[in-house]
């Protein structure tokens, strides 16, 4: 027995490690192990050091990944390509990180003011980025699993972070059951596709879907069961149940969190299984990702219409705004790497402008305390620098140039078009259709803030903490930079999701 | 396409110097009125230096080529470009969109409608300025798309912030028509893109690219690129049957907004026809044309018919925008030179004229509290000066010879009687646009009776002795400290309005004297343009 274990032992070369590729995610564990250990040694009073000590962590991390990025535009690659660093990981760890430290900016008021567990909530916080960061370069079932539960199970508590509110814990609940559920929808699905093919590693499930020529049925239900996992995950329609509830119960910050990062984790996974492990698998997962973003797009959008809330109004508006950054992926493999450059802008551009429209919300219910849509009354009239940052976060979502949803829109209609056909085409005309739509429940909270009174004529200023502030500026000017010069620093120019489109 | 590249940065510097003083103004305090309105005031009069000195560096002689042309980079992954240059087509628009903006403010002075605000308000028009100068100096699609989306936010404020009691819903159908239009023709752009560009990853969004390649597309997808773009132009002209949102707007909207809308917004739709539509896609234009034409000539029916079941003084005005635009898209849809250099002629007269004409709206509103048709009377008793400009408007606009309005709708209908022949891209019918030729002239005739009737029953008789002063007639609201207030609004055009008004005036005698003034700018770039029917 032990003599065998020994032999193993003998055989076993440690794998190469590329450390300065890894930095990021080194960092990150180390900074999380950090904050807990702080949290446990200053005193009650003292706690908000944990907020800017996570905010440090996460520009920390940054930096290596920024280091990576100028150094080359070589692929790392590690454990036999089951752990890829190239330019597409690169860029959407940076857009993790980023969120990550904006929500740390949203946070820092909400969670002292409410007196709630400071320390445990960055502690969640950064390790669902590091789940998001290893997401951005598993290439292996495996580690997309894990990194996948790593990155939502801290979700679930965060979710539930204020204790004491019933709406707080139903969101946390209804979140945790809808999501361990999916979980095991796709590890199902993962299961078969291991069991069809032999291998874990993406790219060899790829090469092997359709050795046979044809798609075995085993093969199939894995694909659909994989992609229905990660829809649960970006709240496509008909799994977005969970959304519009979670995101009004939670504490604002973690529902921008989810609505932002956790949806784009989704995507990055859902992008990674179909262009490496599915790529020949088209006849299945196309028609399945139409119908889940013409679905997405029109029955979220049809829903926001009816909300009251602004909170739930944004939940169906993020619902809606994934199904159009689903609406390349219908397409993928007609449209190549057009679909996937559309896919990592519209997330990046959808980051900055929904982190600010919350940041803004969160600002006004320091006041308020309300989430109503109407509560937003006046808001010209006593803070029009609110009110006209809200105003462009919101004709970005609606895409009107020159902000920068405009863009992410450009690139999803170029998309389908430039895959054409009728499914293309008639995709293109239905996202025509919901973007009019769209504008037409931001126009409703445009016109809260620009043309009716303030609801109970309070009209004292709003005093915007600075780390508020500091989350404003940072999506405010993304939003705009991103309109006008979306071309700036080539981030939109992303070719290379290594080893994609082997055919 | 010739291009000219002397002093490239003139055409930026226009577009962009009114954002500059969006810029200084956001650092004025909201408090600080006289302040905000002299920085907007002085930019919108600096942006219209920068326009007249481009006026005078154009090189007339060469007014087909894009003059002050450049051309760089802007989004490279989707080859889009910054592209602007000004050739004769472009020049009279853009130059009217400075001259609109900066007579606007000067109206504004003094005339800042509810809710007050004049930072906000004289922010958004110097936005308004930007979109709509970019627009007609772009010279590649995205760039066009971009701008021409610009001025939907600044107007939809501009209405239910400071428009009439119904703002909120006029506002909100202004945009969503608007939206839905530019959402179908962003994907007419991106689809001829695609189907225009080469396999070896040319191709690019630049106008010069399209007009090369446009017309080798296959004439069945150019038809539905077409018809994208159609929605999209139709939308803001606003063409039968796409025309609802207008009178609302322009009833709802503040008379700042009214006037831009119908000087400068509406226009926007026709120069994209003028622009883009046809010559990229003239393989589809000749099959559209008979149906654009139809439609023109029922908007011009429609139209007239409408304004003559009006007791709105504004909303008539609007709906004879309706008609109004009908006359430029018969023009557009003849694809002859003559017609298009008519629509082009016809949508500055129209913007001179129907601006004016808001403007008069607007002054009478301020002084009556209403616009009633049938409450109105006298005004040439009451206020003479305003009168007689009423009624100097009301002729430019049903087209009487000697006026701008005249060279407008005159050579529209007469295109109809020859449309174009085209030897490649199919004849259109002249049996039909004669027809439409001869319905489009019963429409001058219904023109000129709704407005001599509208001038009539406001500007003749006696003035309604409501508001008059010290009559103590059995009419509503009688108390001498009201009648008071009255007397000191019933004063005649004040200097603000006369500063505002008196080049437009003069513009109209001018054009009308001497249309030639701006025939002979635009023809050899129409005629440029049209040369893909010819070749």
């Amino acid at each position: 027995m032990i003599a065998t274990v020994l032999a193993a032992v003998s055989d076993f070369s440690a794998p190469t490690l590329d450390y300065h590729a890894l930095a990021p995610e080194i960092v990150l564990a180390v900074g999380l192990c950090a904050v807990l250990l702080v949290d446990l040694f200053v005193s009650e009073g003292k706690r908000w050091i944990t907020a800017s000590l996570s905010g440090f962590v996460l520009l920390g991390a940054l930096l290596p990944v920024v280091t990576v990025g100028v150094t080359g535009d070589d692929v790392r690659s590690m454990f036999d390509g089951r752990y890829v660093i190239d330019n597409f990981s690169l860029v959407l760890k940076a857009l993790f990180l980023v969120s990550a430290y904006v929500v740390v900016l949203l946070s820092t008021n909400e969670i002292e003011e409410g007196g709630y567990y400071q320390g445990e909530y960055y502690v969640m916080l950064l390790s669902s980025v590091l789940g998001m960061v290893m997401m951005c370069s598993s290439r292996d079932l495996v580690s997309v699993f894990v990194a996948f539960e790593f990155l939502s199970i801290p979700t679930y508590m965060m979710a539930a972070w204020r204790k004491r509110d019933r709406k707080s814990n139903e969101a946390g609940v209804k979140y945790f059951l809808l999501g361990v559920f999916a979980s095991a929808v796709m590890l199902y699905g993962m299961s078969l596709l291991y069991g069809a093919t032999g291998s874990t590693l993406l790219t060899d499930i790829g090469a092997q879907v359709t050795a046979s020529g044809t798609l075995a049925g085993v093969e199939v239900l894995g694909v659909v069961f994989v992609i229905v996992g990660f829809a649960f995950k970006v709240s496509a329609v008909p799994f977005h149940s969970w959304a519009p509830d979670t995101y009004e119960g939670a504490p604002l910050p973690v529902t921008a969190f989810l609505s932002v990062a956790s949806k784009a984790a989704g995507f990055v996974a859902l992008m990674a299984m179909l262009y490496l492990a599915f790529p020949l698998a088209s006849d299945v997962y196309q028609p399945l990702m139409w119908v889940l973003a013409a679905l997405s797009m029109t029955v979220g959008n049809l829903l926001a219409l009816r909300q009251t809330n602004i909170v739930r109004m944004l939940a169906y508006s993020s619902i809606s705004q994934g199904g159009f950054i689903l609406m390349p992926l219908a397409v993928a493999s007609e449209a190549g790497t057009t679909g996937m450059r559309a896919v990592i802008v519209y997330l990046i551009i959808y980051a900055a402008t929904n982190l600010g429209a919350f940041a803004v919300i969160i600002a006004v219910s320091r006041k308020t305390r309300s989430g109503e849509i109407s509560s937003l009354g006046g808001l010209f009239g006593y803070a029009p620098g609110l009110a006209v940052l809200m105003t462009v976060f919101l004709a970005s979502l609606a895409g009107i140039p020159p902000l920068g949803g405009w863009y992410a829109k450009f690139g999803a209609f170029n998309a389908v078009v430039e895959a054409g056909g009728g499914w293309g085409y008639s995709l293109a005309v239905i996202a025509a259709i919901n973007a009019v739509i769209a504008a037409a429940y931001y126009m409703t909270v445009m016109r809260e803030m620009w043309m009716k009174p303030a609801p109970d004529g309070d009209v004292t200023t709003i005093r915007v903490p600075a780390s508020l502030q500091a989350a404003l500026a940072i999506t405010g000017i993304a939003t705009l930079a991103f309109g006008v010069l979306p071309g700036f620093s080539g981030y939109g120019n992303i070719t290379d999701l290594a080893g994609a489109f082997v055919r | 396409m010739n291009t000219l590249s002397d002093q490239n940065w003139l055409l930026s510097l226009g577009v962009f110097l009114p954002m500059a003083g969006v810029l200084v103004m956001l650092f004025i305090p909201k408090s600080d009125e006289v302040m905000v309105k002299g920085v907007a005031l002085a930019t919108a009069a600096a942006t219209l230096l920068v326009g007249i000195y481009t006026l005078t560096q154009f090189d007339y002689g060469n007014s087909a080529s894009q003059q002050f042309f450049t051309s760089t980079d802007w989004i490279k992954p989707i080859r889009a470009t910054y592209t602007v240059g000004l050739d004769g087509i472009s020049l009279p628009l853009y130059i009217l969109s400075m001259v609109i903006t900066l007579l606007v403010m000067i109206y504004s002075w003094n005339h800042v409608p509810d809710p007050g605000n004049p930072k906000a308000f004289f922010m958004l028009m110097l936005v308004l300025q930007t979109g709509m100068a970019g627009t007609f100096v772009a010279q590649d699609l995205i760039l066009f798309f971009v701008f021409f989306e610009v001025v939907l936010l600044p107007m939809y404020f501009m209405i239910g912030v400071w428009g009439g009691a119904e703002r909120q819903y006029a506002s909100l159908k202004f945009f969503l028509y608007t939206m839905f239009g530019s959402a179908l023709m962003l994907v007419a752009f991106i689809a001829l893109f695609i189907v225009t560009k080469g396999n070896e990853g040319d191709g690019n969004f630049t106008f010069a690219w399209f007009a090369e390649h446009g017309p080798g597309v296959s004439r069945n997808t150019a038809i539905w690129i077409f018809a994208g773009m159609f929605v999209g132009f139709a939308v803001k002209v606003p063409m039968f049957p796409f025309h609802t949102w207008l009178p609302d707007a322009h009833t709802q909207a503040p008379t700042q907004g009214s006037v831009i809308l119908a000087a400068i917004l509406l226009k926007l739709g026709t120069y994209g026809f003028v622009r883009i539509a046809i010559p990229f896609l003239p393989q589809a234009a000749t099959k559209w044309a008979p149906f654009i034409g139809a439609l023109a000539v029922i908007g011009i029916i429609y139209g007239a018919l409408g304004c003559l079941a009006q007791t709105d003084m504004k909303r008539l005005i609007a709906f004879s925008s309706v008609a109004h635009m009908g006359f430029v898209m018969l023009g557009i849809s003849t694809l002859t030179p003559l017609g298009i250099n008519a629509a082009l002629f016809g949508m500055v007269a129209h913007g001179l004229i129907t601006g004016m004409l808001f403007f008069v709206a607007g002054s009478v509103k301020e002084r009556y509290h209403t616009l009633e048709i049938g409450r109105l009377s006298g005004m040439l008793i009451q206020m003479p000066k305003m009168g007689w400009i009423l009624g100097f408007c009301a002729m430019a606009s049903l087209g009487l010879p000697g006026l701008a309005g005249f060279w407008g709708e005159f050579p529209a209908i007469l295109s109809a009687y020859n449309p174009l022949q085209s030897a490649e891209f199919g004849n259109l019918s002249p049996e039909f646009f004669r027809v439409l030729m001869v319905i489009a002239a019963v429409g001058t005739v219904l023109a000129a009776g709704y407005l001599l009737w509208l001038y009539q029953r406001t500007a003749f008789g006696e003035p309604n002795p409501e508001f008059v002063s010290g009559s103590h007639g059995d009419h509503h609201g009688d108390n001498d400290e009201m009648h008071d207030e009255m007397h000191d609004e019933m004063h005649d055009v004040g200097i603000f309005e006369w500063i505002a008004w008196t080049p437009l005036l003069i513009a109209i005698v001018v054009l009308g004297v001497y249309p030639q003034l701006m025939f002979k700018v635009m023809d050899p770039a129409v005629t440029n343009l049209l040369e893909v029917f010819n070749r």
